[in-house]
């Protein structure tokens, strides 16, 4: 394995929407300075396609329309999170959904307009966009930028930090056989969220076909962890009501032809349980508990009109729906069924990641979280991702400048200068750990445990004892201790495993990650002693919510290698700004 | 769902390999590409958007309901050709003004 250090200003990990975003605006705002700023974006894929926008999207959710304020928005995504937001993130991404809206029309994504010129908008909240193209036109935008240089291919998978200070990166390239050590004065996480701790809705063939991405692993939240950093809500779920087998959404449906949720008894039960997102999925799991399902939406009788706009609408962004349509029955003729998915941890719509102040610093020093790896702010979608990436590449450059005046002017021909030796923070021993650690995968004898299997015993014990698709996502303390052990287990037998290339190496690091990351879950969801959100955190020992106790956010941070538990007091009505308290 | 890659068709321009958000496809020693890991396919289709010579196509697993269809999309005159091509041999298509393809 071929061995190089690079050295860069500001290192963002994951190329996806927050961490495109965030380097167009780190690269505009250096750009008025006397020196450029360097910028070094490290994604596993390829920015092109990489990341939850890879499919396309064919709406902006978080949007501020005409006769709305940014406060409604925050009133809107606390009221669905029945109150544990943190107001500052809600409001500094709110204030900026249109105006990352009109950046991303400029840089050539079509957005609606009707006969005046106004965007068409779908509900309050909602524009569409012809956004099949959205990631291809974010990272030609990043493409052009001179000081930002993109490694394509390369897998982070730990942080270097020195007394809680950030100081770079080590990764892998998973199809060219080098190890990076890399060096930043600051560093933006923008790797995502997690899916694929849990069983999916169909573990077989299609176990891929998810609503998540199934490439985003949780690598954010696991490296920040294992370095102590502070976490927020794991506990909040996010679980999604989809169609049925394809996991294609079902809101085109719904608001598009009207289609209402009807049980198999014909009843429309939608109104019955509230409509905040946690209680829509709650609404189909217990009418299908008490004998009343399969749940649909009810789509027979529309006209054939309305057919083939849906048939349009679909293939447009989410084709396997309508090829199910046209493989078996058409909604004319049959109802779509819908389902609950297997629960994700994803900060861009529930408020689980990384414990940020408003700059979205970390607590880890000159390490900032932007996207779905930050917590706190829940309903954030693309336009709050590019937000918080715009929010997080400020701070960034602003810490950076803080940390030396004297910074001398370098052209981006030095950008992968080798590093002295006595001026690196990165050390050679450090990185001969790291290597090592990496050759031992590659090394190991073929066991009999593969890493595919240990991802379905982990997917198995998060579905039987954590509140997973099994349970009807409800869970109790038994349970909880029980998977902790058990996923334990499994950490325990990763070492052993085998890989014969790199990619391979990146599948045992993922999984690795995942491991992390469900223990955190697991000890949030036994920390909340309360059913606040139903489905996204039903606990059977506790099945009623308790404002009195409850109405904190619980946090974490791992201390020599526990788990410990943070409550704290939410952010009070309109606080517009949370300093850390160091 | 998965994809397949006609191998035909393929001219190994490696597109399909460079945007796959998986890194799923690679090149043979043909210099053909091919799907290495089909079970661990999102479905995103960025291959098949990026394929100049319409090679991949995708299907939906026997789990999920597919019944062995195969479908791909193409650019013609500026509307979106999507290509469904059935066991039995038929074939239908459907294009989608882009302008239009929003409806709802």
């Amino acid at each position: 394995m071929k061995i190089e250090r690079l050295k860069t200003d500001l290192l963002i990990i994951g190329g996806g929407t927050a961490g495109c975003y965030a380097a167009i605006t780190a690269a505009q705002n250096a750009s008025q300075e006397t020196v450029g700023l360097k910028i070094l974006i490290v994604e596993k894929a390829n920015v092109k396609r990489s990341g939850c926008l890879a499919a396309g999207v064919n709406a902006l959710n978080a949007y501020i329309t005409e006769g709305r304020t940014p406060k409604d928005y925050v009133e809107y995504a606390k009221k669905d999170a029945d109150g544990i937001v943190r107001e500052d993130l809600l409001y500094t991404i709110s204030e900026k959904f249109n105006d990352v809206t009109a950046h991303l029309e400029k840089l050539g994504l079509v957005i609606l307009k009707d006969k005046n010129g106004k965007y068409v908008t779908r509900g309050n909240r909602n524009i569409k966009i012809n956004g099949e193209n959205i990631k291809p036109i974010l990272a030609d935008a990043v493409k052009k930028l001179p000081n930002v240089t993109v490694l394509n291919h390369v897998n982070i998978f730990d942080f270097s930090v020195h007394n809680n200070k950030i100081d770079g990166a080590f990764g892998f390239g998973i199809e060219n056989d080098t190890f990076y050590a890399i060096e930043a004065r600051a560093v933006i996480i923008a790797t995502g969220g997690a899916a694929g701790l849990y069983r999916p809705n169909n573990p077989g063939f299609s176990r891929h076909k998810m609503w998540y991405p199934p490439f985003n692993t949780g690598a954010g939240y696991a490296m920040g962890i294992r370095h102590g950093a502070e976490m927020t809500t794991f506990e909040m779920r996010f679980i999604a009501l989809r169609c049925k087998d394809t996991i294609a959404p079902t809101g085109t449906l719904a608001q598009g032809v009207g289609a209402k949720q009807v049980n198999a008894l014909g009843d429309v039960y939608e109104t019955k349980y509230g409509i905040s997102t946690s209680e829509r999925v709650y609404g189909t799991v217990v009418e299908n508990l008490e004998g009343r399902g399969p749940c649909y939406l009810r789509t027979v009788g529309i006209t054939p009109a309305q057919e083939e706009s849906l048939l349009k609408a679909y293939l447009n962004m989410a084709p396997s729906q309508t090829i199910r349509w046209l493989e078996n029955e058409t909604p004319s003729k049959a109802n779509v069924e819908i389902e609950g998915t297997e629960p994700y941890i994803v900060g861009g719509h529930t408020a689980s990641g990384y414990w940020v102040d408003t700059k979205r610093a970390t607590t880890i020093q000159g390490l900032f979280a932007a996207g779905d790896v930050a917590g706190g702010a829940p309903q954030k979608y693309v336009t709050g991702a590019l937000a918080e990436g715009e929010i997080a590449a400020k701070s960034a450059a602003e810490y950076i400048e803080s940390l030396s005046a004297l910074r001398q002017a370098q052209g981006p021909d030095v950008q992968f200068k080798v590093a002295e030796p006595a001026e690196a923070t990165i050390k050679e021993e450090e990185i001969a750990n790291h290597v090592a650690e990496i050759e031992k995968f590659l090394s190991n004898e073929k066991g009999p445990q593969t890493t595919e299997n240990l991802e379905e015993a982990m997917q198995t014990v998060m579905d039987s004892y954590a509140g997973g698709i099994k349970t009807s996502y409800r869970y109790s303390e038994n349970q909880l201790n029980q998977a902790k052990k058990e996923i334990e287990i499994i950490e325990k037998l990763t070492d052993n495993l085998n890989a014969t290339d790199l990619q391979e190496v990146m599948y045992i690091y993922e999984l690795k990650e995942r491991l992390t990351v469900c223990k955190s879950v697991i000890a949030h969801l036994a920390a909340r002693h309360e059913t606040r959100w139903h489905s996204f955190a039903e606990n059977l020992d506790y099945p009623e919510k308790d404002d009195i106790n409850f109405r904190k956010y619980v946090n974490s941070r791992l201390e020599n290698g526990e788990i410990k538990i943070i409550l704290r007091e939410l952010t009070a009505e309109g606080q517009r700004n949370y300093e850390h308290q160091h | 769902m998965s994809i397949s890659i006609d191998q035909s068709k393929c001219i190994g321009c490696g597109k399909c390999h460079d945007v796959c958000p998986g890194t799923l496809i690679k090149i043979n020693e043909n210099k053909k590409a091919f799907i290495k890991y089909p079970k661990d396919c999102w479905g995103c289709t960025s291959c098949i958007k990026e394929c100049p010579v319409h090679a991949i196509s995708f299907f939906l697993g026997e789990d999920i309901g597919g019944k062995g269809s195969k479908v791909h999309t193409e650019k013609v005159n500026g509307l979106v050709r999507w290509i469904v091509e059935f066991p039995d041999g038929s074939v239908k298509t459907i294009d989608i003004d882009p302008k239009e393809s929003n409806k709802y």
